[in-house]
């Protein structure tokens, strides 16, 4: 297994969030009872045209800029034919000979460090209906046909299931940061398709590709390439030939397996839509639209790093949202302690918040941070009051003084609950003493007790063993 | 009410204004008509006599009010395959047999809100895919002068419809010949607009970037005010193009001494001869009023048959795709596309969507179909090279007068003979059909008069003009 390397290209369909379709005004609000959204056009009835829906190309550029690609001033609409009981007009209007955005590329932390991953091109494309199959029926809902798409396709240059995940995360926030869409893997407003081949490392040619398509979730991506990587290379192991298939994953068995029908190598005979004239977009309005972006994440990851000294990896969580990034932002305006006020929305918080949300204003957890850093409480009353504090919005200063929750750094006081510690546990001072350094620990714990989680915890663990190796 | 069915539609207009009879006495006058002759005709799939007659009483309150348009209360037959609200609209083919559009085309809005009134829907060839109309599904129709002889196609029915006096215009649509060709077999003017001119939206298409809608009538006068109801820019029509004419029947009466007619050489070299003799005689009567002949070059006319039928048949296959088993026609258990479509489609349908599929297919777009769009640019190119050189060019309509039911001298389910009416399809400019004398058998001989983009004002000028000197 360790001879083959796993080459990995993604196509991710984005539901971009315009009020109406892409060639007709009908809602796209997702939730909606069955074919109620829903209208000539959109239904393909016969003599129904297609209008293009300006806000889209605005968004798709947007989105196009923000991955930094190159953007055509003007592209063009194409029939992609096949038949589907999804798929009303029996085409789908796309881009495939003149895409919108080409050559632009993705910023990723990877265990080897930032990598570049390459997206060939990104294109503008309406989605299909919905069917849901119900016993021996299925049942096609038409409210989704119509609804504009962006089709992102990356270069080969993923190499193993995490790289996929970090990719897939990062073009999240990039797109959210453009305002574009809602990025919600489990509402199918963002979908994943993986190609993955496997070829003996060193190799620079290509293997033969198979493709998964629709995965729902970032974990199914992952487990879907794990187990193709594996599948792939026991059969080229066994000297059979991987053939060229498309595959789904099935999630609960954590197997990929042959789509039933639909198309492997259809021939979608591809012609330039006559129903539509070109996509033009001038160069002024790109420009506009390149100015009117908000600070993407690679450019509030670096300014993390050099303003608060963040490292990058926190950087990349801290940006997943723009609502994060705002979020910590403010907090790291009013702190003196910014990067302290990191790793509390980091890890401090997620470990302890129940809700979607975060309850706490950004100037409180900006005082929070001040107390800390300050030394004026310890770690376990950051996180007692942070349990609090996610209730309630409570003002942390207010409370530890209203509360006496200072951090206890008079050593005179410490060194009182240390001693009674050590008197409450002759045994583990008997054990310290025979040579078990470990047996500090339970002695310190119980000094932190007495002392009401106050103590400030450096100089109690000092002060412990200090007596300890006193007492002999 | 005598000889009402001699009466133009702008005689019609006066005498509705002059209160000689009213609308709903002209539309019943009609209906009468429609119910003597029609069986032995055949021009009608639908006559709507209910919404008919509601239709005229509401025009003449409308012309009570002092309405000017002189379309108010004029009663028309309409092309079976122009999308009417709540009215059948089969495009005589069986998977359309039940299919009650739920909405209406602009063009059937726009001359319901000039007043018109729509007797019903006629006759064609099935999806408009002929020249004969034989290939409808439902019936046949014979042409008014000759009931051995078939009235043209596709817009067979209406044409016959204007010609035996069951309306006083009719809508047809033109791909390729099919309102013109059928005019000049019925003796009457029918004109093919510059693409771009009338909204396609609610035409069931067949041909997406030929497709023209244009009224058949009695004489050129009649036909500029129809023109003038149903054209203009339309916000759901992409393809549409705005143009201010005012009064598009502006130049009619204007002398046209001077006027350049170009002829292309060789033009008559593939007419029979009675066409031929027809149309010399034109020019004849062209010169005689003053005007000039010019000989123009057009090299690649020789392609238009092939490059149309590419064009065609590969832009009617896409189109025809939606119509599977799941929401026309009855599907056979399980099997939803290929059955419904073998039993409901027609055999010339079948041919061309699969001399479309193929032409599209992967490895022989750029051999047929991505050539074809070439061929089109080139034809386009040298007509306008022409028209430099001169004002308008001459051609015969058809190469022949209407041929006998059963005998349309057909080539792969096509009709050479409309290669004259193909080459202006294909270059999008404006082409009207003039009835220019008689051939064998006293039948009706056409001549095509083509111009500049948007230049329909002069070439109902030109053929008012050529009407008055040809009835002297």
């Amino acid at each position: 297994m360790n001879e083959f390397e796993c080459v990995i290209g993604l196509e991710v369909h984005v539901e971009l969030n315009t009020e109406t379709k892409a060639f007709c005004s009908c809602k796209t609000d997702f939730g909606a009872a069955p074919n109620t959204q829903v209208c000539p056009i959109c239904l393909g009835h016969p003599g129904a045209l297609p209008s293009f829906n300006g806000k889209v190309l605005e968004k798709a550029t947007a989105v196009g800029l923000a991955l930094n690609c190159e953007i055509s001033e003007r592209s063009r609409f194409d029939r992609k034919n096949y038949f589907y009981p999804d798929l009303p007009k029996s085409y789908q209007i796309t881009q495939f000979y003149r895409p919108l955005c080409r050559n632009g590329y993705l910023s990723v932390e990877t265990e080897d460090g930032e990598k570049k991953i390459g997206i060939t091109r990104i294109h503008i494309e309406e989605d299909a209906g919905k069917l849901s199959h119900e016993g021996e029926f299925t049942e096609i809902d038409c409210n989704r046909c119509g609804v504009p798409l962006i089709e992102i396709v990356s270069e080969p240059d993923l190499r193993s299931a995490d790289e996929v995940k970090a990719y897939l995360k990062k073009l999240r926030s990039v797109i959210l940061f453009t305002g574009a869409s809602d990025c919600r893997m489990n509402e199918g407003s963002m979908r994943c398709d993986v190609n993955l081949s496997v070829r003996r490392k060193g190799d620079t040619s290509l293997g033969q590709r198979t493709e998964i398509k629709n995965l729902n979730s970032f974990r199914n991506a992952q487990k879907a390439v794990e187990y193709e990587f594996s599948r792939q290379v026991k059969i080229i192991e066994s000297g059979e030939k991987v053939s060229m298939e498309t595959l789904r994953f099935d999630a609960h068995r954590g197997v990929t397996e042959p789509m039933r029908s639909k198309e492997s190598a259809l021939d979608y005979r591809y012609f330039p839509e006559p129903d539509l004239p070109e996509v033009c977009i001038p160069a002024e309005k790109i420009k506009e639209i390149g100015k009117s972006l908000p600070r993407l994440p690679d450019d509030r990851i670096k300014e993390y790093r050099d303003k608060y000294s963040v490292p990058a990896a926190d950087g990349e969580i801290l940006t997943e949202t723009p609502e994060m990034a705002e979020y910590f932002e403010s907090a790291a305006s009013l702190t003196r302690y910014p990067k302290t006020a990191a790793n509390l929305i980091i890890t401090d918080i997620p470990s302890l918040n129940e809700k979607e949300d975060i309850g706490i204003s950004p100037a409180h957890l900006a005082a929070l941070a001040d107390l800390f850093g300050d030394g004026e409480i310890n770690s376990a009353t950051v996180k007692k009051l942070l349990r609090r504090m996610l209730e309630n919005d409570l003002d942390p200063a207010e409370t530890v003084d209203a509360e006496g929750l200072r951090q206890i750094n008079d050593e005179e006081e410490i060194r009182k609950f240390a001693c009674a510690a050590v008197l409450e546990m002759p045994r583990a001072a008997e054990d310290y003493r025979k040579g078990k350094k470990t047996a500090s620990a339970a002695v310190i714990g119980r000094a932190m007790a007495l002392g009401k989680g106050k103590p400030n915890p450096v100089k109690l663990r000092e002060i412990c063993i200090s007596i300890l190796e006193e007492t002999e | 009410m005598n000889d009402i069915t001699k009466k133009t539609v702008a005689a019609h207009a006066e005498s509705l204004r002059r209160r000689e009879y009213s609308a709903r006495e002209l539309t019943t006058e009609y209906l009468k008509i429609i119910k003597e002759r029609d069986g032995d005709i055949g021009a009608f799939l639908f006559v709507d006599a209910e919404n008919a007659l509601r239709d005229a009483e509401a025009a003449d309150r409308m012309l009570e009010d002092g309405n000017e348009n002189l379309l108010c209360g004029i009663p028309f037959a309409m092309k079976d395959n122009v999308l009417t609200k709540g009215i059948p609209t089969t495009c005589a083919s069986k998977i359309l047999e039940n299919y009650i559009p739920p909405y209406d085309a602009t063009v059937t809005v726009k001359l319901k809100s000039a007043g018109a009134v729509m007797l019903g829907k006629t006759n064609m060839d099935e999806f408009a895919m002929g020249s004969s109309t034989e290939n409808s599904a439902f019936k046949k129709t014979v042409n008014p002068l000759d009931p051995e002889r078939s009235p043209g196609g596709s817009s067979g029915g209406s044409a016959a419809a204007v010609a035996a006096g069951e309306a006083a215009f009719a809508i047809g649509s033109d791909t390729g010949g099919s309102v013109r060709q059928p005019a000049s077999f019925c003796g009457l003017v029918g004109i093919k607009p510059t693409y771009g001119a009338v909204s396609r939206y609610g035409l069931a298409p067949l041909a997406s970037s030929l497709d023209q809608i244009g009224p058949i009538t009695k004489n050129c006068r009649d036909n500029a005010t129809v023109l003038s109801a149903i054209c203009g820019k339309d916000p759901k029509d992409s393809t549409t193009l705005g143009y201010d004419w005012g009064d598009i029947g502006d130049g009619i009466g204007k002398d046209i001494r001077g006027l350049k007619i170009g002829v292309p050489a060789d033009m008559l070299r593939d007419a029979d001869r009675d066409v031929a003799a027809a149309v010399e005689n034109a020019l004849e009567i062209f010169r005689s009023m003053g005007c000039g002949i010019v000989g123009i070059e057009l090299p690649s006319f020789e392609y238009a048959f092939s490059d149309y039928k590419v064009i065609c048949s590969a832009e009617a296959s896409s189109n025809m795709g939606r119509f599977d088993g799941i929401r026309y026609g009855e599907s056979e258990d399980g099997e939803l596309f290929f059955s419904t479509r073998s039993k409901l489609l027609g055999a010339e349908v079948k041919r061309r969507i699969m001399m479309g599929a193929y032409v599209l297919s992967a490895g022989n777009y750029d051999k047929y179909y991505g050539k074809a769009l070439k061929v089109k640019t080139l034809i386009a190119r040298e007509t306008d090279a022409a028209l430099e050189k001169c004002d308008v060019i001459l051609t015969p309509a058809v190469s022949s007068t209407a041929f006998r039911i059963g005998e349309a001298p057909l080539c792969d389910g096509l009709y050479a003979g409309d290669s004259f009416c193909m080459a202006s399809s294909l270059s999008g400019h404006p082409s009207l059909e003039v009835p220019c004398g008689k051939g064998e058998g006293g039948l009706p001989v056409g001549m095509l008069l083509s111009g500049r983009k948007f230049s329909e004002k002069l070439l109902f000028s030109v053929g008012a003009s050529f009407e008055r000197c040809r009835d002297e």
